[in-house]
């Protein structure tokens, strides 16, 4: 597998650590719920087929990049840097 | 020297070089082949039919095929250390000096003991093992299984340490072609006139595929002269690579594929600093597949005979290796490709009895060619092959039902050819069923691969070459390589490809074999219809049809065919099966390549590890690290004593240890301060600029990952130290917090764990040591640098240096780090500074005893699966400020009051040791989980004290001090009586700290 | 209460009578080890999955509970998920309270399995030995042995001769990590994987199971909160209880009830070698990779190692982690280079949020949980039967598997034997 890292270009897979699903957003503060937190660390969509999910280049540049993986096929159809990620988030 | 001493070898003719001669042995006998032999060419040469034995009925087994898709020609290859068991003779280059042994046979290959099976063979049917064997049911580890594992199995490993070597190797390309027959040949031709980056890779010694073993005219001319210029035209090309005896295995993700180069196992051992095989990661923008086809098998009685052979293979034997398979022959085709067979027999002056041919309506143009070359033709079918250990006659069964006997030491058969597609399926794809050709052709493809020529299902050479030129060039064009001009495909001389395919022939005398290395027959395929095995996967599974070491590369179909016949389906109803990786079986050594012994994996040390090493130390693996455990004296035989005046002399002296290992992080920015306060679990933003704290990091789930102490060198600048095991981890850790969770703060952190060299120096007379190391103009008195400063100094006149007054042994101490480069004469020069106060190096060993007397928590605390209370930190968690695990940290299970904490322990009888792992039951208890309290996390022997101490995690621990409890330890029959005490065993006060 | 033995569904008892039997036959008597039933309207228990856990489960209704109007439905063929996909090792060797005793029950299961369920699956007591490379985790393993004798599951803590005197083959010379000792459990060993499918299968169907093939679900059918059947791909069943054992996709099948799970899927690769004569006889854990190997009775080292690491459904892996497991053996046993890897595969693993498994009730009534098997599941086979059999019959959990929760994550009862975290692809 490999990873067009948007910094340095395509990289084999050995190269970045996987962490997971990056859609749960953290419930930050003093005013968020245990429930929400319990739900945020540990509630996962987990779907068969596209999936956006956090990398971390470890091996190269350091950034955390959004990738939007197939996880049936594991076609990437997209590496974004979080900045991108969040620029093109939907609201 | 001249072919006499090998009977079977042609006069002339053949890629192999009489002039040569290669000695070789097999199973203790010797031979002669020639340099371009493979060892099943050579041992035909010599008339060698029966060359091994079969896994379940030890049947006499001979050569099948001449390619990598060989069932039966197995062999030890080579001896001692370097024995290869299950090599297939026909793709193991001669060499001089070659050593095979056949195998699955005792006490001899002629006459094996074990052929008995065949007569328990009506009982030995498919699974015949899942129903019995169950009682007594002690018996079938006892007696029935040992039985089994010792008949079973195929070759003997070395068992030996490997004295070879291996390599890995990376590579990039644009086009990868995978085959060097005449469709990859035009291919790579193809691409490579584009300009594109090509590798071109065959599994074979030598390019050519299957041009090698035919006899063919390409533009008029023999095929080789083709071949040799478009080798040349390809060795000409400067960004093309030909890679030869290069098996492309695995196909995975986004263009990597895997390959193993055999770069020395046509030598008898590799040349000097040569590997014996080298893996190769490839990463291609396209691949085109022309991998060929694999002929296939009939079902008959008796069709694993020695002499019954592929008509391929036999063409491959004679023309390629100059080689007679048999002087006696009949040839058993269901399609026009084995008449090529007979003709190239004849011509090679093999007698053809007979071309049995079941179809009717034959191109006359073939029928023709048995009168010349005076072979019978009989429309009708081998029913049965009989001989044993060699074939001496087939059955032939005509259309009407008459059936006669036909002498023969040759039986040629050819049932057409499945496309050599599996690299196609490596992605879970299945193959998809072509009517018009009787077979699969690749379905679904993996992205960035296509397939050229027979690998697709287009036999005929013709195809072949255009196919590769097509697909060469848009692989090619697909990626911005535009090709000049195409060239004019090459024109080939005709062919017959018609096939109307026998999968079985029933009725005859004898087992009929579908899968010859696993011994699975054309009933067991019945059975598992029988009893419900239908899905081709049960059937695979319950019969291990494709489950040997060809991966049903020459059964798999048949299997299919007779399951379909019985379920009444069609073929492609009833099912295929998926290739899984890799094609051919790979060594284990080439995979794993240089990462075996010290190698595994990388060692890292300590900028003052040489420093350690003069000193004397022994050192321990401290996950990549190796640390100095403990520095013997003369005169010291035990670890204990050197660690005891290691300890000693901390406590009463100075001391000096490396703590390099140790991850730093340096963190900067207007935010630092504010970030910190959010990883840490306890308040940093009051941190004064010149001093350090102590900080407690969770994990969002609540619990705690790791602690270390941080130090303000600047408003914006921090230094954060991690424990050795977890540095990497916090700093990926930190990068996520920082881009993922807050990316507004202003803040940047990188790990500076290998800048630094750090000494601790640690005693009461620390401070004098060090008055002697740091630049004078530096005050570290007591009261200008108290217990947790933290600053900028220098030393030896004027090189920068940090100093911390922090302490893990409980000791007034210090910790300086200098630029790595100068670790060693920082170590030097503290040693010179300390001469004078009796300055004493220790290890983590002395460090450890000393942390536990001090009740500090370390690795085997900080386990992941303890809370910062159950550490007895739970105050320093905040309740101020939002943190990571705050909220997690509060739930039910974690806060609950039961749960085990740290407390401290000494044995009753201060003679007895304690041992971490031990658990907790009270005296009278007994020793059960409903009994449990907790375990021992750490113990050290405490020189101070004079017994063993230990830390724990027990119930209500702190509340329990002066209550007595047991160790137990059943695993080391340990039970000892304990009592409860505070983890902090020496200077509970902390004066020393201050002093 | 056993359930009932329908003889009339297939009369014949394997044993090596009927075997000698049918060999003088030929072997033409012998009949479908099991059904292939249609789906009937509505059953009392319908378990979704024909794996080795559904299949058991199914079983264990039938007798333990006499609950037999029950159907097994599976997408594909029965056994095609990770009960055929797995490298075959069964062990109890488990630290914390909440697994040590259901593993042991597994383990006890297993040891009377071929003569309750008259098949052999060669279930094999050859020694699980896990090595131990560093101090720190000889102490591990010692709290692990020892938290497995209080358990009353058989432990011995070995020193670096005693291994050396069992497998005496291994890297004692020059290890990057040196062999110091090992945790040795003797009654753990390997089981033939397929047979335990096929075994389950065919004693469920003699108790008159249907088990039923190609029916993939579709949808589940919930009405006010409670379930009432599933939609298939042969039509929709009824059932009054509905059981989902489809470890590997389990948030798929959840996500139906519009549930969402602490699992993610991960591929774990496995691998055999060429079969060889007898190598070696017990099972090793290499302490200091990601790497265990053990052989089969027809001679092939199955072995295997670490997850990929990343969610997948694709049921195979990458190089990366396959030279991983590579470049363990070669450290762990030399010996092995030049004997050839024939086969990797992958399989998709429920990878919990604590590396334990959930058998539980759902929030909807009457839908059941059994899933987050992480890369243990196929060991648990008998016990996760015996027990989720229990809590559908009984509406209760069985005693040994309390622990295993769906709440746990929030309540932080967790079971994380690693000590890794809220991360799957740490366990």
């Amino acid at each position: 597998m490999r990873i067009a890292c948007p910094h340095c270009g395509p990289r084999d897979v050995q190269e970045f650590s996987y962490l997971g699903d990056a859609k749960p957003q953290r419930p930050d503060g003093m005013d968020a719920t245990e429930a929400a937190m319990a739900d945020y660390v540990h509630q996962r969509d987990n779907p068969a087929g596209s999936h956006r999910e956090l990398w971390y280049h470890g091996a190269g540049c350091h950034a955390w990049l959004v990738v939007t993986r197939d996880t049936r096929t594991h076609a990437i159809a997209a590496v974004e840097t979080m900045a991108q990620a969040r620029a093109g988030a939907p609201a | 020297m001249s072919a006499s001493t090998q009977p079977f070898r042609r006069d002339d003719g053949g890629l192999i070089d009489r002039n040569r001669p290669l000695s070789f042995r097999f199973d203790d006998r010797a031979y002669q082949g020639f340099d371009g032999d493979t060892l099943a060419s050579a041992l035909l040469a010599n008339g060698i039919r029966l060359v091994g034995r079969s896994f379940k009925y030890h049947r006499p087994r001979g050569i099948l095929s001449a390619g990598a898709e060989e069932p039966n020609a197995l062999v030890e290859l080579r001896s001692g250390a370097r024995r290869e068991p299950n090599t297939r003779a026909t793709v193991t280059e001669l060499f001089e000096g070659l050593e095979a042994l056949s195998q699955n046979r005792w006490p001899s290959l002629a006459f094996d003991l074990l052929s008995v099976n065949s007569l328990l063979g009506p009982a030995l049917q498919a699974g015949f093992y899942y129903k019995t064997f169950m009682w007594p049911a002690s018996f079938w580890e006892k007696l029935y299984e040992p039985l089994i594992r010792r008949a079973a199995g195929l070759g003997r490993a070395a068992g030996l340490e490997d004295p070879d070597h291996y390599e890995k190797a990376f590579a990039f390309c644009d086009v990868l072609v995978i085959g060097g027959g005449p469709a990859g040949i035009a291919a790579a031709l193809a691409a490579g006139r584009s300009g594109a980056r090509v590798i071109l890779c065959d599994e074979d010694g030598r390019f050519g595929g299957r041009l090698l073993a035919e006899r063919r005219e390409i533009d008029g001319q023999p095929a080789a002269v083709w071949l040799s210029a478009a080798l040349a035209e390809l060795a000409s090309l400067p960004d093309v690579t030909i890679m030869p005896r290069s098996t492309v295995f695995g196909v995975y993700d986004h263009g990597v594929y895997g390959v193993v180069e055999r770069v020395s196992d046509h030598l008898a051992v590799p040349p000097p600093h040569q590997p014996r095989q080298r893996s190769w990661r490839i990463t291609a923008r396209r691949a085109v597949l022309a991998a060929g086809a694999i002929e296939r098998p009939i079902v008959f009685a008796g069709n694993d005979t020695p002499g019954v052979m592929l008509a391929g293979a036999v063409r491959s034997y004679l023309n390629r290796f100059g080689v007679l398979p048999g002087r006696e022959a009949v040839v058993f085709t269901a399609g026009d490709d084995g008449w090529t067979t007979a003709r190239d027999l004849a011509a090679a002056g093999v007698r053809v009895a007979a071309v049995v041919d079941p179809r009717s309506g034959i191109d006359p143009a073939l029928t023709g060619l048995a009168g010349r070359i005076g072979a019978r033709i009989i429309t009708g079918a081998v029913a049965a092959a009989a001989g044993g250990r060699a074939l001496r006659a087939v059955t032939v069964r005509e259309a009407s039902g008459r059936e006669e006997s036909i002498a023969c030491d040759l039986l040629a058969v050819s049932n057409g050819w499945n496309p050599t597609l599996h690299l196609t399926s490596h992605q879970n794809t299945r193959p998809v069923w072509d009517e018009a050709i009787h077979a699969f052709v690749p379905g679904t493809m993996p992205v960035g691969l296509s397939v050229a020529g027979s690998a697709a299902g287009r036999f005929s050479l013709a195809e072949a070459l255009a196919d590769g030129a097509r697909l060469g060039r848009e692989a090619a064009a697909d990626i911005g390589f535009d090709s000049a001009a195409e060239p004019a495909t090459p024109i080939t001389d005709p062919e017959g490809v018609a096939l109307s395919p026998v999968w079985r022939v029933k009725g005859g005398k004898g087992k009929a074999f579908v899968d010859f290395q696993n011994d699975v027959t054309d009933a067991d395929i019945e059975l598992a219809a029988r009893e419900g095995f239908k899905p081709v996967e049960h059937l695979k599974r319950y019969t291990t049809l494709g489950m040997a070491t060809d991966q049903g590369k020459t059964s798999n179909i048949a299997g299919l065919a007779i399951m379909a016949e019985q379920t009444g389906q069609t073929i492609p109803q009833t099912g295929t099966t998926i290739f899984r990786p890799p094609y051919t079986p790979v060594a284990i050594g080439a995979l794993a390549g240089h990462h075996r012994g010290r190698d595994f994996r990388p060692t890292r040390m300590s900028p003052t590890h040489s420093w350690s090493q003069r000193q004397g130390a022994v050192f321990i693996e401290a996950g990549a690290w190796m640390r100095a455990q403990y520095y013997p004296r003369p005169g010291e035989t035990d670890w204990l004593t050197s660690v005891n005046r290691e300890v000693l002399a901390v406590r009463n002296g100075v001391g000096l240890c490396d703590v390099s290992t140790l991850g730093k992080i340096d963190i900067q920015g207007a935010d630092a301060a504010d970030f910190l306060e959010r990883v840490y679990c306890n308040g940093f933003k009051a941190l004064q600029v010149g001093k350090a704290r102590y900080g407690l990091m969770l994990r969002e789930d609540g619990f705690v990952m790791d602690d270390g102490t941080t130090s303000r060198l600047g408003e914006t600048h921090f230094l954060m130290t991690t424990t050795t095991a977890n540095a990497g981890k916090v700093m990926q850790h930190l990068e996520f917090c920082h881009q993922v969770l807050w990316p507004r703060l202003d803040v940047r952190m990188v790990s500076v764990s290998e800048h630094w060299a750090q000494a601790a120096i640690a005693g009461p007379k620390a401070r004098a040591v060090l008055q002697g190391v740091v630049d004078a103009e530096h005050d570290i008195s007591n009261e200008a640098f108290p217990y947790l400063a933290a600053r900028a100094v220098t030393v030896g006149g004027g090189i920068p240096a940090r100093l911390f007054r922090i302490s893990f042994s409980g000791e007034l101490a210090y910790e300086l780090a200098v630029p790595a480069g100068y670790g060693e004469a920082m170590m030097d020069a503290v040693m010179a500074a300390g001469s004078a106060h009796g300055i004493t190096p220790y290890g983590t060993e002395a460090l450890g005893v000393m942390r536990i007397e001090k009740g500090h928590v370390a690795g085997n605390e900080l386990s992941g699966q303890t809370t910062a209370r159950d550490l007895g930190l739970g105050k320093m968690m905040s309740s101020k400020k939002d943190y990571l695990g705050r909220l997690m940290a509060r739930r039910e299970a974690l806060v609950e009051a039961e749960r085990p904490c740290l407390i401290g322990f000494r044995p009753v009888d201060p003679a007895q040791r304690l041992r971490a792992g031990a658990h907790f039951i009270g005296i009278g208890k007994p020793a059960t989980m409903q009994h449990d309290e907790g375990y021992m996390t750490s113990v050290a022997y405490s020189p101070v004290l004079g017994h063993w101490i230990g830390l724990g995690l027990l119930k209500n621990g702190p509340q329990r001090i002066g209550e007595r409890i047991r160790a137990v330890d059943p695993v080391r029959e340990g039970d000892v009586e304990i009592e409860i005490c505070s983890p902090v065993f020496v200077d509970p006060e902390g004066t020393r700290l201050h002093g | 209460m056993p359930g009932p033995l329908d003889r009339n569904r297939i009369p014949m008892r394997y044993s090596i009578f009927s075997l000698a039997a049918q060999t003088l036959k030929g072997h033409r008597g012998w009949k479908p080890a099991w059904r292939d039933a249609a789906p009937k309207p509505a059953y009392d228990v319908l378990v979704i999955g024909g794996g080795g856990h559904g299949l058991a489960t199914a079983y264990y209704l039938a007798s333990q509970h006499g609950i037999t109007n029950v159907a097994v439905i599976e997408k594909g063929y029965i056994g095609s998920g990770n009960v055929g996909r797995n490298t075959t090792i069964i062990r109890s060797n488990y630290l914390l309270p909440g697994n040590t005793p259901f593993y042991e029950l597994s383990l006890k299961l297993w040891e009377g399995l071929e003569q309750d369920i008259n098949y052999n699956a060669m279930v094999s007591q050859r020694g699980v030995l896990n090595l131990f490379h560093s101090d720190a985790q000889r102490d591990a393993f010692a709290r692990r042995g020892n938290a497995m004798r209080l358990a009353g599951v058989d432990a011995d803590l070995l020193d670096r001769e005693q291994v050396r005197a069992m497998v005496p083959f291994l890297n004692y010379a020059d290890g990057r990590f040196p062999i110091q000792g090992g945790l040795l459990q003797k009654r753990g060993g390997s089981v033939r994987h397929d047979a335990v499918a096929w075994g389950y299968a065919r004693a469920a169907d003699r108790r008159g199971v249907d088990i039923i093939q190609n029916c993939e679900v579709t949808g589940l059918s919930i009405d006010n909160g409670r379930i009432t059947g599933v939609e298939t791909t042969r039509g929709p069943i009824r059932a009054g209880k509905v059981a989902l054992a489809v470890a590997g996709n389990s948030s798929r099948l959840a996500a139906m009830a519009g549930m969402r799970l602490p699992i993610e899927s991960h591929v774990l690769q496995a691998f055999v070698s060429e079969g060889l004569k007898p190598l070696i006889d017990t099972v090793v854990t290499y302490g200091a990779g990601h790497f265990y190997i053990s052989q089969s009775d027809k001679g092939g080292l199955v072995f295997g190692g670490d997850i990929d690491g990343y969610n997948s459904y694709a049921q195979r892996g990458n190089l990366p982690v396959i030279e991983d497991v590579m470049e363990s053996a070669m450290a762990l046993w030399p010996g092995l280079g030049r004997v050839r890897m024939l086969r990797h595969w992958g399989g998709i693993m429920d990878m919990s949020m604590d590396g334990s498994p959930i058998i539980d009730h759902t929030p909807v009534e009457g839908l059941y949980l059994n899933a987050g098997w992480c890369y243990g599941g196929f060991k648990a086979t008998p016990a996760s039967g015996f027990c989720f059999a229990h809590l559908i019959a009984r509406d209760a959990p069985h005693e040994v598997a309390t622990a295993y929760r769906l709440d746990r994550f929030a309540t932080g009862y967790v079971i994380d034997e690693k000590g890794a975290g809220a991360q799957p692809n740490l366990h």
